[in-house]
């Protein structure tokens, strides 16, 4: 083409081309096997679209050729840094179909090692969000507790990673003798140490410069594109599945005190000291994203405390897991939880075998994920790990 | 040392220059290498504090002294790959630059009183000019490499170290007309005696003036919070993605000489050289006396202090950008140029101002509590020879340009030796 | 409680037939996720009434799902009480009230009967932009093809993939680009 009847040359100096970056799967920012394919003009970022499914494993294939029981280690590999929340999602869901109902003392058992999952999930987030912005000590901090969790864990079913713990009927096994006492350690220690994370990232100037207003979206947009945990709240919306959901999510949180954590009336549950919302943060970006999940550490922690208390004074036994063999009653139902990275729901259809005939993940990291086109539009390069990573996406529960 | 082998050897001028040359090279590679496994060595054990966690703890005896080397055998010993998209020959060529660029700029460096490769009286100029060069092997390698990361990796190193020339230069500049000279032995020499006669301490502009080269200075050797070059969430690893093995260590022998060269310059010109806090070998009487050109220990042994004053000084430097980068996050491209021009220019600018205008006025200074005559002859004595020769009247033989005046250096022809030196 | 829960959904479905009369097909009330079932033509309105209206407010499409009812084993085939057909599943549910219910269409395993011909289904990504993602899923692994789609193609698998795994009769290929499957 000739330059000379070009009329951009009359407005620019320089031509620009566009430029098609592939980000990923091999990417140290795109937590996993994530490919982010960016249309960009030098640093901005015109469109990423995300390209997945190179986690892809079958899941749900594989889940109707097995019975619930047998399919529970596969939960565990959906997303894998909160293999309790997925357990339980699916032991829930079995048990809404069977019409189980569980004993007392063990929806206090669930309560605790759920809400100590959701605790290393989010400080995995933490971390792992402090590595997209250049940070890495965060990480490292966040991973010394995580594993603090994972050895409680592992004295609890034997497992560090993929625990195949909460069964449908019950749990494995019983607290071990002494594991509440560790447990309560845990939460003293960790307590003092979310100080050192606020100071490293929450309220450090250029964490703030770098995520506040960046990547905001809007309640609409989240509601609309399926968002769910804290990336639903981190937009204003009060909705959260341990309060709203169904009875069979909610009831082992009976009794439990606690707040949702979200910016309602301009400011979040006052129960810290934790650092104030710098006047740059806009609802919905990255920052309040990252801020609740920081929150709901907290809140998870206390949480747990309450767990201990009511565990202690709890009837009944650890429940009796069903059999492999169980027959399932003919129909379909359909249960989400909260799982740390959002609401997790299992489509599960019987008919009348001990196999589903129909196994269904609804994964809130697919969801989260969808929005990164909307929020990645015209940003710069950098942006696009830091909205992602306030995302925080799992991709073994995308690609599932 | 080549006038030593030139009058008391009675070698030829040729070879007496040449054997010179070669081990002062030996020297400045083997120290800055050294150095560098060093530095590495620190960043890791540095790195693992701050992380709580210990670092490299078994190579090489209870730390991991010998880590570095151990990876530097590694890496040695990996394929020498070049994409298939690369520019071969500026592909390969690219991490030279950079180490050679880093490793020239040692040149006018002085260690001590008078320890300096090159006297000469432009030495800081040289130092910039030549640290400047270090940006074309990145932009060469990024661009060489045929791949889109490390194609943005050298665009940013260019955007952001042309920026940042501009406050750095104006910063480095004050020293320069508060002492008059851009001769660093000079510029050190006039800090000489209490700590309050560091430059630093001059008046409350060249207190800020110091942070803000500091600042200068890690975004201009790409340290965190400056690292977008690498920035490794956003780009993979920037210029350095499709390097491998000891290529790719070149560039990081380059990063952290040059970190030990901006420290040391910092040291130099803020916080008094080789100076110590307290004028302990003045007042034993061991430092040489101003007029004094003749060598003895006592003065040698001062020197030697002087030098190990400087480089704890420089390490020091080193070890803060350590430990800034492994405690911010990183800036955006955006905010790093924002940084640069909105904040670190007019700062410099009225920094500078501000200074002279102290100078100018004589307002009071703490560096005049204790006011010391500059010596002034600094690099004389390194260079007795020089006196000898000019009794003789051989200047022009020596390589000394133009008749000795009572200037303390006089400028000596440099010769570019050093480039050999990076490849060995 | 769940008696309220009841009568909720059976006034739900006493609105929708009102108004959509032979588009809502049937129903399942009693069910412990009550569903609803739509012939495809009226899906899309049904859902913006469903999203729109102020009592029901489902501004929230939780899921979509593909289900293959196809009984390959013979025997069991022949105790089935259904045919082979394929049912799309939403999943709704309102972030204001509360409250979910289940949609369902009916559709035949192939369009016209005729193998290869994808069944179709007017796509909801209008509605809720959610579904874009998701019925591009549905499409990957169930083989449904969702009109209006923006972009509807492969996401979890490859672009040139062969078949729909998730279809009771899905034969996984031995090869695929000669690397052993």
């Amino acid at each position: 083409m000739t330059t000379a009847d070009d009329s951009r040359i009359l407005e620019f100096d320089v031509r620009t081309e566009e430029m098609l970056i592939n980000m990923g799967p091999q990417h140290p920012s795109t937590h996993g096997v994530l490919r982010v394919v960016l249309r960009t003009d030098g640093e901005i970022v015109f469109r990423a679209e995300p390209q997945i499914g190179y986690l892809h494993r079958c899941a749900e294939k594989i889940g109707e050729n097995l019975s619930p029981r047998q399919w529970v280690p596969y939960t565990d590999r959906l997303d894998y840094l909160a293999g309790m929340n997925m357990n339980l999602g699916w032991a829930l869901a079995v048990e809404k179909l069977l019409g189980l109902e569980v004993s007392e003392k063990v929806g206090h058992i669930r309560v605790l090692v759920a809400e100590l999952g959701r605790i290393a999930s989010h400080l995995v987030a933490m971390g792992t969000y402090g590595l997209d912005l250049g940070s890495f000590t965060p990480f490292l901090y966040a991973f010394r507790e995580r594993e603090k969790i994972l050895n409680l864990f592992e004295d609890v079913c034997g497992a560090r990673l993929t625990y195949s713990y909460m069964l449908p009927g019950g749990v494995m096994a019983d607290l071990p003798p002494g594991w509440l006492e560790k447990c309560e350690q845990f939460l003293t220690e960790l307590e003092p140490v979310i100080a050192d994370y606020h100071a490293l990232l929450t309220s450090n100037q250029i964490f703030i410069k770098r995520t506040a207003a960046i990547g905001v979206l809007s309640a609409e947009d989240a509601i609309g594109y399926g968002c769910s945990g804290p990336v639903l709240r981190g937009s204003g919306v009060d909705f959260d599945l341990r309060r709203d959901g169904e009875l069979y999510c909610t009831r082992m949180y009976q009794g439990y005190t606690y707040q949702v954590i979200v910016r309602k009336d301009g400011h979040y549950p006052k129960d810290h000291d934790y650092p104030p919302v710098p006047p740059e943060a806009v609802i919905g970006d990255c920052w309040h994203r990252f801020y609740v999940r920081m929150l709901e550490v907290v809140q998870s922690i206390d949480l747990v405390r309450q767990g201990i208390e009511r565990y202690r004074q709890a009837p009944g036994d650890c429940g009796v897991p069903v059999k492999m063999t169980q027959r399932l009653p003919k129909g379909e139902i359909y249960l989400e939880t909260e799982a740390p990275k959002g609401q997790m729901g299992f489509h599960l259809i019987s008919d009348g075998s001990a196999i589903p005939w129909r196994v269904r993940i609804r994964s809130s990291s697919f969801c989260n994920l969808s929005i990164v086109p909307i929020l990645c539009q015209n940003c710069l390069i950098a942006d696009v790990p830091a909205v992602i990573g306030s995302l925080d996406v799992v991709l073994g529960e995308i690609d599932r | 040392m080549a006038e030593f082998f030139v009058d008391r050897l009675s070698l030829s001028a040729p070879v007496g220059y040449t054997l010179a040359a070669l081990i002062q090279c030996v020297l400045i590679v083997a120290l800055i290498g050294v150095a560098a496994l060093l530095f590495i060595w620190m960043e890791r054990k540095i790195s693992g504090r701050i992380q709580d966690r210990w670092g490299p703890n078994r190579v090489g005896g209870k730390f991991g002294w010998f880590q570095t080397l151990a990876d530097g055998m590694k890496l040695l010993t990996k394929e020498d790959l070049a994409p298939k998209d690369a520019q071969v020959i500026l592909f390969r060529l690219a991490p030279y630059v950079s180490f050679a660029a880093s490793f020239s700029a040692y040149l006018a460096l002085p260690f001590a009183d008078g320890w300096v490769i090159a006297p000469m009286t432009m030495g800081l100029f040289f130092i910039l000019a030549v640290l400047g060069l270090e940006v074309f092997g990145v932009i060469l390698g990024g661009y060489a490499s045929g791949s889109k990361w490390s194609l943005f990796g050298a665009i940013r190193q260019a955007a952001q170290v042309v920026s940042y020339e501009v406050p750095l230069a104006m910063c480095a500049v004050v020293p320069v007309f508060l002492c008059g000279t851009m001769d660093l032995v000079a510029i050190g020499e006039k800090q000489a005696g209490l700590f309050t006669n560091w430059l630093v301490f001059h008046d409350p502009f060249t207190f800020v003036i110091f942070w803000v080269y500091f600042t200068c200075t890690v975004a201009s050797v790409n340290r965190s919070p400056f690292d977008l070059p690498e920035a490794e969430s956003e780009l993979v690893a920037g210029f350095l993605t499709e390097y491998s093995g000891l290529r790719w260590s070149f560039f990081f022998m380059a990063e952290y000489s040059s970190m030990l060269l901006v420290s040391g310059l910092a040291a130099i010109l803020f916080f008094g050289g080789w100076n110590g806090p307290l004028p302990i070998f003045h007042c034993i009487g061991w430092a040489y006396q101003q007029s004094e050109t003749t060598w003895r220990l006592t003065g040698y042994l001062a020197n030697l202090a002087g030098c190990v004053n400087f480089l704890a000084k420089a390490v020091l430097g080193v070890t803060v950008m350590m430990w800034v980068r492994w405690t911010l996050p990183r800036l955006r491209i955006d905010q790093v140029i924002t940084v640069c021009l909105k904040y670190c220019v007019p700062l410099a600018a009225i920094c500078f101002v501000g200074a002279l205008m102290w100078q100018t006025l004589a307002w009071p200074s703490p560096n005049d509590l204790v006011p010391v005559t500059p010596a002034g002859k600094a690099g004389v004595r390194e260079q007795w020879v020089l006196q000898q020769a000019k009794n003789a009247g051989r200047e022009n033989l020596v390589g000394v340009s133009g008749p000795a005046t009572d200037m303390p250096v006089t400028d000596i022809v440099v010769r570019p030796l050093e480039q050999e030196g990076g490849e060995g | 409680m769940w008696q309220t829960i009841m009568t909720q959904h059976q006034d739900w479905f006493r609105r929708l037939t009102e108004r959509f009369g032979r588009g809502i097909t049937g129903s399942s009330l009693e069910a412990v996720d009550p569903w609803i079932e739509l012939a495809p033509d009226v899906l899309v309105e049904v859902c913006r009434f469903l999203r729109d209206d102020a009592e029901m407010r489902f501004n929230v499409l939780n899921l979509v799902s593909g289900v293959d009812y196809l009984q390959i084993d013979p025997k069991k085939a022949a105790k089935t009480d259904w045919e082979p057909h394929i049912e799309v599943v939403y999943h709704l549910s309102s972030i204001k009230k509360r409250h979910s219910l289940t949609l369902k269409v009916v559709l035949p395993r192939w369009k016209d009967d005729q193998e290869g011909q994808l069944p179709e289904v007017p796509s909801v990504v209008a509605i809720w932009p959610t579904a874009n993602w998701h019925e591009r899923e549905v499409y990957d692994l169930m083989g449904i093809r969702f009109v209006g789609h923006p972009g509807l193609h492969r996401i979890l698998l490859p672009e040139d993939w062969d078949g729909y795994p998730l279809r009771k009769d899905y034969e996984m290929p031995s090869e695929y680009h000669g690397i052993r499957a």
